[in-house]
């Protein structure tokens, strides 16, 4: 679905992406993980036209996303982001159908494309008329996905979909989010910090470090046969203490 | 953000219907300069014209000779009274090589531009000096010449005329005049300093108000050394087809202002504190019928044209400042020089900026309003571009991703985030209007500051509350107004999210 080749891209003459290769298979989910700033979203906003690579190039479904087509491709791609990314100043659904009512789309269509999200994201109806600030942290990350699922498209980006939860609403999302991914049968590129996290949702983990990809594989690959003292080290750091299970 | 857009849009529309000025056609605009007396006798001519049955209004206190001279070339007012002296030394200088001409050239002169000319209405506002009555009776002085016998008299001389080429040093070797105490003084501490006997001899205009109120004597200038000032009406020429009746009125007025009419009826208003009107149908015996406002009249008239200025200039500005705004935010460089162009015009000092504006559009209401409508824009596209600029790049990115287009992300998501900035600028922009537009006046605009420029002119301090108070009252309500408008305009999701937060 994606194949990235040779993709290299500096902020301010900083070098945050260096020579990235990568190809993501329909119907898969990938995993970006690895330490702060290492360049995991920049890797995803690269896939999405929203960044232009300075070498390299991004495919996507065969097209190289460029300028000229950035636009008509992210109609084929839902993007999800921490804090969701809500707009503040209309309601959930006004949110999730935005681009929908833009677009022309029929009113029952919509209504009834807004109740099959509803019930695949297990969203209460009388909360779709509540605005961004009246809603909890998981109900607005709820919303961003019904948002990013509204036209039905091909791929599924999410940067840290669930970083800005505490953990038992995570937890519960996680379940929920994996049980979506494999109804929907999407292909998805999932960017978290957290090992435990991305071996839950992943068919393939890729670990970065420094604009680069350490190592890819599944967690076993990264724990069994690390690449390189880094990757072990990264795989120690978030083991959790003994005695606290898992 | 598309309701209160059209809401702007229309109103504007509407307001700017409204102020045009009723046909200028069948209205007789009459003028008068920036002193008493040129307004009493501006104040004559509309009760002239009254009587005469055109329907007229009084642009009062416009400016000075310059001002008034190219508005009524211009056709922007019809009639206003003038001096002889001042069309040949001054105004039609170019022609004259500034010296005094008779009426015959001074009336050829003005017909190549399509003025007319009354004959002199009979005074003669010139230089004069001046000295107390009793001192002048006692010294039995009458004259300038009779001056000579006095070599020990001390003068005291405003320093315009102790400078000028045609002032004091001509004047003494015209009569040879021997007194050597002679200083330059304040010409308001002058007439005080005559009066404590300070100084015996001063320079004053022969029908200032304070000759009687001082109770001096205006010398005789027997040699004839003063040029001659005497008061006319200049008009233009088609009034003689518009309105023939007020010509003619105008014209049977001619000869019958002696000096000590025109100094008493100045004394009246500046001294007695009489309003011009009332002096004006006083010595025309006509009835006061020149229907006098009172105060809440008077008060709704002001607060009508402030209203217009300040609304349609204001309408205006939001219609420019937003599009630069947005286009200030969407190119950078293009950013800087917009929001650098128009921060400059707001340094331009506000009473320069109405003044530069006399050229361009002339006087009355339209370069007022162009004049507040620059002075509006600076907040207004700064709080748009910074509106903009301040979305969080988190919003900004996802309005990407779903694919919107820039228009479409500008109108459903940009535009109503910035909402609450714009109207912050809007409302800032409206309190410096309302404010500002109280020296429109100054052009003839009319509104608050037409009670403050008399009120300044007669020392009344009645008449400048009578504009200061209602426009600082309607830059209260302006700001209420706009903070209920910010209630029901800005997004409920916004306010909820600010609460929240």
């Amino acid at each position: 679905m994606f194949v990235l080749e040779q993709v290299s891209m500096s902020f301010q003459d900083q070098a945050c992406i260096r020579g990235v290769d990568l190809s993501i298979p329909a119907g898969t989910t990938t995993v970006l993980i690895g330490p702060s700033g290492c360049g995991k979203s920049t890797l995803l906003k690269l896939m999405l036209g929203l960044l232009y690579p300075d070498a390299g190039s991004v495919r996507f479904a065969d097209q190289t996303v460029q300028p000229d087509n950035a636009r008509a491709l992210r109609q084929r791609m839902g993007y999800v982001i921490q804090e969701g990314g809500l707009f503040p100043h209309l309601t959930a659904r006004e949110n999730i159908t935005l681009m929908a009512r833009f677009l022309g789309w029929p009113g029952d269509v919509q209504v009834a494309r807004v109740h099959g999200l509803r019930t695949l994201t297990d969203f209460p109806a009388n909360a779709l008329d509540r605005y961004p600030a009246e809603l909890s942290g998981g109900q607005r990350q709820r919303v961003s996905l019904m948002r990013a699922l509204m036209l039905n498209p091909d791929v599924l980006l999410l940067d840290e979909p669930l970083g800005a939860l505490d953990p038992m609403i995570r937890r519960d999302l996680q379940n929920e989010l994996k049980d979506v991914f494999e109804q929907l049968n999407k292909t998805v590129v999932l960017v978290t910090h957290d090992l435990g996290e991305a071996a839950w949702f992943a068919d393939s983990i890729v670990l970065m470090r420094d604009g680069e990809i350490a190592q890819r594989g599944s967690l076993e690959d990264l724990v069994t046969s690390p690449a390189s003292r880094f990757v072990e080290q990264f795989v120690n750091a978030q083991r959790q203490p003994e005695g606290f299970g898992a | 953000m598309k309701r209160p857009c059209l809401l702007v849009g229309a109103l504007a529309l509407l307001l700017i219907t409204a102020a045009t000025p009723a046909a200028a056609q069948d209205v007789l605009v009459i003028g008068s300069k920036k002193f008493t007396e040129s307004v009493v006798l501006g104040e004559i001519a509309l009760a002239l014209a009254t009587d005469a049955g055109a329907e007229a209004t009084h642009l009062r206190e416009l400016g000075g000779s310059r001002v008034l001279f190219n508005a009524l070339r211009d056709g922007e007012i019809h009639v206003y009274p003038d001096y002889t002296g001042t069309l040949a030394l001054e105004l039609l200088a170019q022609d004259t090589g500034g010296r005094t001409v008779d009426d015959v050239v001074l009336r050829g002169l003005l017909a190549t531009r399509g003025i007319r000319m009354t004959r002199p209405l009979g005074f003669n506002n010139t230089y004069a000096l001046g000295m107390r009555e009793t001192r002048a009776r006692e010294l039995n002085i009458s004259t300038v010449s009779d001056l000579v016998r006095y070599p020990g008299l001390n003068f005291g001389f405003s320093n315009e005329f102790m400078d000028r080429a045609d002032g004091w040093p001509a004047l003494r070797s015209h009569y040879g005049l021997p007194q050597t105490g002679v200083v330059g003084m304040d010409h308001d501490l002058a007439y005080r300093a005559l009066e404590s006997a300070g100084i015996d001899v001063m320079d004053l205009y022969t029908t200032d108000a304070e000759i009687t109120y001082y109770r001096l004597r205006a010398l005789q200038d027997d040699k004839n050394y003063f040029p001659e000032y005497h008061a006319v009406f200049l008009y233009r020429e088609e009034l003689d087809q518009q309105f023939p009746a007020f010509v003619h009125r105008l014209n049977t007025l001619t000869g019958t202002i002696t000096q000590d009419q025109m100094v008493l009826m100045n004394a009246r208003v500046k001294i007695d504190r009489v309003s011009e009107s009332i002096v004006a149908a006083d010595f025309l015996q006509l009835d006061s019928a020149v229907q006098q406002e009172n105060f809440s009249q008077r008060l709704r008239r002001t607060t009508l044209a402030h209203l217009t200025l300040t609304g349609i200039s204001l309408g205006l500005a939001i219609l420019i400042a937003i599009p630069l705004g947005v286009f200030a935010a969407r190119r950078p460089h293009f950013g800087h020089l917009v929001l650098g162009t128009v921060a400059i015009v707001q340094t331009i000092p506000a009473l320069a900026m109405f003044v530069f504006m006399i050229p361009l559009l002339g006087i009355g209401a339209p370069p007022a309003i162009a004049a507040l409508l620059l002075y509006s824009l600076l907040p207004i596209v700064r709080n748009t571009y910074a509106g903009l600029h301040d979305i969080p790049v988190e919003l900004q990115e996802s309005a990407e991703a779903l694919g919107l287009p820039p228009s479409a992300k500008l109108r459903l998501v940009e535009l109503p985030l910035a909402t609450r900035s714009i109207l912050a600028g809007i409302k800032t922009s409206a309190v410096i209007n309302v404010g500002t537009a109280t020296l429109g006046a100054l052009i003839g605009a009319g509104g608050y500051g037409q009670p403050i420029l008399t009120g300044i002119r007669l020392d009344d301090m009645g008449l400048i509350l009578e504009g200061a108070v209602p426009a600082a009252i309607l830059a209260l309500l302006v700001q209420g107004a706009f903070s209920l408008l910010e209630r029901w305009v800005l997004p409920r999701g916004l306010r909820l999210a600010q609460a929240g937060a």
